[in-house]
C-alpha cells in the first residue's frame, strides 16, 4: 500500500455531488442554521459575560455598556442575539425529538424543521414586544 | 459489539464514543431550562438601575442559577465548536491548537462569568 502511494500520484477523486448541486431542502438549511446560530451563540457568550462583568465594576461603567447596547448597532446584536438562542434551543429541541427515533419520516422531518425556523421568529417577536411594552418604547404609538 | 473472545482478550471499544453525545445532550437540557430563565431575567431587568440588578443577581437562587448556567453553557459551547473544528480543519497543527484555543476561551468566559456573578453577590 505504501508502495503503491509513493509511485502513483494522488488522482482527483470524484466527488458526489453535494451543496452546489443538491436543491436547497428546508432540513438541511435549518441543519447549517443550527451550527451557525451556535457558534453565533459562541461569541455572544462574550456579551453575557461583558454585561455581568460590567455591573460587577460600577454603575458608570454599566451606564456606558448599557448606552452602547442601546445604541442601533446594539439593539441589532442583541436581536440577532436572542433570536439565534431561540432557534438554537428550538433545534435542540427538535434533535431530542429524533433522538428518540421518531419523526424521522420525510412529512415530520419537513413539520419540525418549518417549526423551527417560524416559531424562532414568532418567540423573538415576542420577546421584544414584551421589553418593548416593558421599557415604554410602544408608547410612542399609542 | 464485544464478542466473547475480545472480553476474554480485554479488547473492544474504549467506552468513551458516546461520551461527547450524552454529555452535549445532559448540558442542552440543562439549559433549556436555564436559558428562557436567564433570558426572563435580563430581559425584567433591562433599564433597571444597577442597585435592583445587584438586588435580584444577588439573591441566592438567582446567583446559583446563573453559576450553573454558565457552568453548562461553557461545557455545551465546547464540545460543539471541537465538533466545527473536527468537521472543517483537517491540518493537525492548526487543529490542535485551534481546540486548544477553544477550552481555553470556553473555560475563560465561564470564569470570568462566574467572577462578576459572584461579586454581584457578594462584593460592595
Amino acid at each position: 500500500m505504501a508502495e503503491a502511494s509513493s509511485k502513483q500520484p494522488a488522482r482527483e477523486r470524484p466527488l458526489s455531488p453535494h451543496l452546489q448541486i443538491y436543491r436547497p431542502q428546508i432540513n438541511m438549511v435549518m441543519s447549517i442554521f443550527h451550527r451557525i446560530t451556535g457558534a453565533a451563540l459562541y461569541v455572544g457568550s462574550l456579551l453575557l459575560a461583558w454585561w455581568l462583568v460590567a455591573a460587577a465594576t460600577g454603575p458608570q461603567y454599566f451606564d456606558f455598556v448599557n448606552g452602547l447596547f442601546a445604541t442601533w448597532p446594539g439593539m441589532i446584536v442583541l436581536v440577532g442575539f436572542s433570536w439565534a438562542l431561540i432557534h438554537h434551543m428550538l433545534g435542540g429541541l427538535r434533535h431530542f425529538v429524533w433522538d428518540t427515533g421518531s419523526g424521522l419520516d420525510i412529512a415530520s422531518v419537513d413539520l419540525l424543521s418549518w417549526s423551527t425556523i417560524v416559531l424562532s421568529l414568532l418567540l423573538t417577536a415576542g420577546l421584544w414586544l414584551y421589553i418593548a411594552s416593558e421599557r415604554g418604547w410602544l408608547s410612542a404609538w399609542q | 459489539m464485544i464478542t466473547p473472545l475480545k472480553r476474554v482478550r480485554g479488547l473492544g471499544s474504549a467506552k468513551k464514543g458516546p461520551d461527547h453525545f450524552v454529555r452535549q445532550r445532559l448540558t442542552a437540557a440543562a439549559n433549556l431550562v436555564l436559558v428562557p430563565f436567564a433570558v426572563g431575567l435580563i430581559a425584567t431587568l433591562a433599564g433597571a438601575d444597577l442597585a435592583t440588578i445587584k438586588a435580584t443577581i444577588g439573591q441566592p437562587v438567582v446567583a446559583i442559577a446563573l453559576i450553573v448556567l454558565i457552568l453548562s453553557m461553557a461545557v455545551h459551547m465546547r464540545i460543539g465548536m471541537q465538533i466545527i473544528v473536527e468537521d472543517y480543519v483537517h491540518a493537525e497543527g492548526v487543529k490542535l491548537l485551534l481546540l486548544l484555543a477553544n477550552t481555553f476561551f470556553s473555560a475563560g468566559v465561564a470564569a470570568i462569568a462566574i467572577f462578576a456573578v459572584l461579586k454581584l453577590s457578594f462584593g460592595a
